[in-house]
């Protein structure tokens, strides 16, 4: 290697020195094409030619207008409450942090089915909370649009908190502390000073929890219901599709994917690690 | 109008305890060693810090006073500050930056900015620059912006943490002019530069172990520092000249020979320990040697503090027997010399 294109080098570990042993770096790649193959064998499947029709049915119109509105109002309530969330979780001490974080934390690990039947005991029409939205003022969540949204904001909300919890974290409050000595009161130092800094993450928050609301499935399934052009999604309509139209899944799990890949493209280096 | 500080502030493991400090208009030096609570004095009077207990007053209104549950917060204090960190807002373009404070008290986005480019001109921010981020500046010129920045609004008081230590050489006359400009504000100059101390400031905080050890006009705190630190620190001889090459020349016109050479007005300082003194001309290596007369004695303990009157009015620290034995008393003679490489030009 010349001294120019060492300089050109990409960032990262030095080849030379840290190189991991043969065995390892085979089993790595056994691991990489594990999550490489559905892709590829779905791309193998895709019926290319016919793609625009199969897209254009009725049904899977439906549901893409489903998904869209559903996904869209999860993620403007994941930012409407993740925010203030994570400025609490990254600002404040916290009598007992540990299991407030877990607590935010974990619809991340949990069974999406799971998070489901918890929403109806929670939410429904006889749950804890859901009886008295039903009879104070006559609302009921489950099997309704509003309920997909609900199931879908659970999911997502985590994915935008603790990105941007981790950047209000990093940023610290040095630069509210200047702001204040410049007479920036606390609601005009958000607006100017704090908000601007974490924009990266708020963007990579706000995309991570729409991607997840997108492919939002079983608490959608367990707490929304699948009825067509409320709560039938895009990923219901493709469980459904691969019994009557294995076809039309190939095509919508298609779409699904290039809309997460495209995410996680466009949210690049910056603000994924490398 | 003066602040007045008589409290204490808690942070973990020590505390800072200050006991009827009066700060009045003009500059105050705040020195001391590292971690004696300078930068926490800043902060309580910015309101970054709450007092624990005792009273804060800005211009006769309560700023801080637990006691009676009063504290305002640091954005209705007036009080600017510079950050030792400086702490610019990396998504604002240098102008505004500057202009932020401005904006804040409600000016709208042309005066603001208007009023920022005057700043920033007085400070030495070319004008190609203000359109950029503060990342893309050098050291230095973030420095002078953050300068600017705290001065804009035209707070009552402001504190400035280590203001110089990465402004190049060349700038900080400049600023230091800036900073001792307005005589109606009151300035907090922390700093460890005893150049700071001998130009703009006028009166002295001596800081030691969390406590006020000693205060006063630069000259009363030269002549009661309060503690060790402050004595060397304050002890350092402060001259002015015009430099060519390695000569300096002074006021009076003495010749001192530098080790480093330079060129036009210049400070040259040296400990006060740095200076030797003899009854006769020395011979020897240092090149830098002149008769004066001597003004004053100040014995304290095994130290004695010799004041020197024309052609350079400076300190010599010798030992008491050494006073002795030179038989030092104030209006005899005696040779002082110097080691060129005692000396640290500055320009």
């Amino acid at each position: 290697m010349n001294v120019s294109s060492g300089a050109r080098a990409a960032p990262g570990p030095d080849p030379g020195v840290s190189r991991p042993p043969a065995a390892l770096t085979a089993v790595g790649f056994v691991a990489l094409g594990l999550l490489a193959l559905p892709l590829v064998g779905l791309l193998q499947r895709a019926p290319w030619s016919a793609l625009p029709s199969v897209l254009g049915e009725s049904e899977v119109l439906e549901a893409l207008r489903v998904s869209l509105v559903v996904s869209l109002l999860a993620t403007a309530a994941c930012v409407v409450l993740g925010l203030p969330l994570a400025f609490v979780l990254a600002r404040r001490r916290l009598r007992f942090g540990r299991v407030v974080r877990a607590i935010v934390m974990l619809p991340m690990v949990l069974p999406p089915v799971v998070a489901g039947t918890a929403l109806l005991f929670a939410l429904g029409r006889r749950g804890l909370v859901g009886q008295w939205l039903d009879s104070w003022f006559g609302v009921s969540l489950p099997f309704t649009t509003a309920g997909a949204v609900v199931a879908a904001a659970f999911v997502a909300l985590p994915f935008f908190v603790v990105t941007v919890e981790a950047a209000l974290r990093q940023a610290g409050d040095d630069l509210d502390e200047a702001a204040a000595t410049l007479g920036a009161g606390a609601w005009s130092t958000l607006a100017h000073v704090t908000l601007p800094t974490i924009r990266p993450a708020l963007a990579a928050g706000t995309a991570l929890a729409w991607a997840r609301a997108v492919g939002e499935f079983g608490a959608t399934l367990t707490f929304a219901g699948n009825f067509p052009g409320r709560t039938r999604t895009l990923p219901l309509e493709t469980y459904l599709a691969l019994e009557r139209n294995p076809e039309a899944a190939v095509a919508i799990s298609l779409v699904l994917m290039a809309v997460a890949l495209a995410v996680l493209i466009t949210l690049r280096d910056r603000w994924m690690p490398r | 109008m003066t602040v007045e500080l008589d409290g204490s502030v808690v942070r973990p493991g020590w505390a800072l305890r200050v006991d009827r400090l009066e700060i009045d208009e003009g500059v105050t030096a705040v020195i001391g060693a590292n971690g004696t609570g300078k930068t926490t004095l800043g902060r309580a009077v910015a309101g970054l810090d709450r007092l624990a207990s005792g009273r804060l007053t800005i211009a006769g209104s309560v700023a801080d006073d637990p006691a009676a549950g009063v504290f305002v917060p640091a954005s209705r204090r007036r009080v600017g500050m510079v950050f030792q960190d400086l702490r610019l807002f990396g998504h604002l373009r240098v102008i505004d930056n500057v202009a932020f404070g401005l904006r804040r008290a409600g000016a709208d986005r042309a005066t603001a900015r208007r009023k920022a480019g005057a700043l920033l001109e007085q400070v030495g921010v070319d004008s190609a620059m203000w359109t950029r981020r503060p990342a893309a500046l050098s050291g230095g010129q973030r420095q002078r912006v953050a300068i600017a920045r705290a001065l804009a609004p035209d707070p009552q008081v402001l504190i400035v943490d280590e203001p110089l230590a990465s402004v190049d050489s060349s700038g900080r006359a400049g600023l230091r002019a800036l900073i001792g400009e307005s005589p109606a504000r009151h300035t907090l100059l922390i700093t460890h530069d005893p150049v700071d101390v001998a130009t703009v400031a006028r009166r002295v905080v001596v800081l030691d172990g969390g406590a006020v050890a000693g205060r006063g006009s630069v000259t009363e705190v030269t002549a009661r520092p309060g503690c060790e630190w402050a004595a060397t620190f304050l002890g350092a001889n402060v001259v002015s000249g015009l430099a060519e090459g390695t000569s300096v020349t002074t006021a009076t016109g003495l010749v001192l020979t530098v080790a480093t050479e330079a060129t036009g007005p210049v400070y040259v300082t040296f400990p006060a320990h740095a200076v030797t003194l003899h009854r006769d001309r020395p011979a020897g290596s240092a090149r830098n040697a002149w008769q004066a007369e001597l003004a004053r004695v100040d014995v304290d303990g095994e130290r004695a503090r010799v004041h020197l009157a024309g052609p350079l009015a400076v300190r010599a620290d010798i030992t008491r027997r050494s006073a002795d034995e030179l038989e030092l008393r104030p209006g005899v003679t005696v040779w002082a010399s110097l080691k060129a490489t005692e000396l640290t030009v500055v320009t």
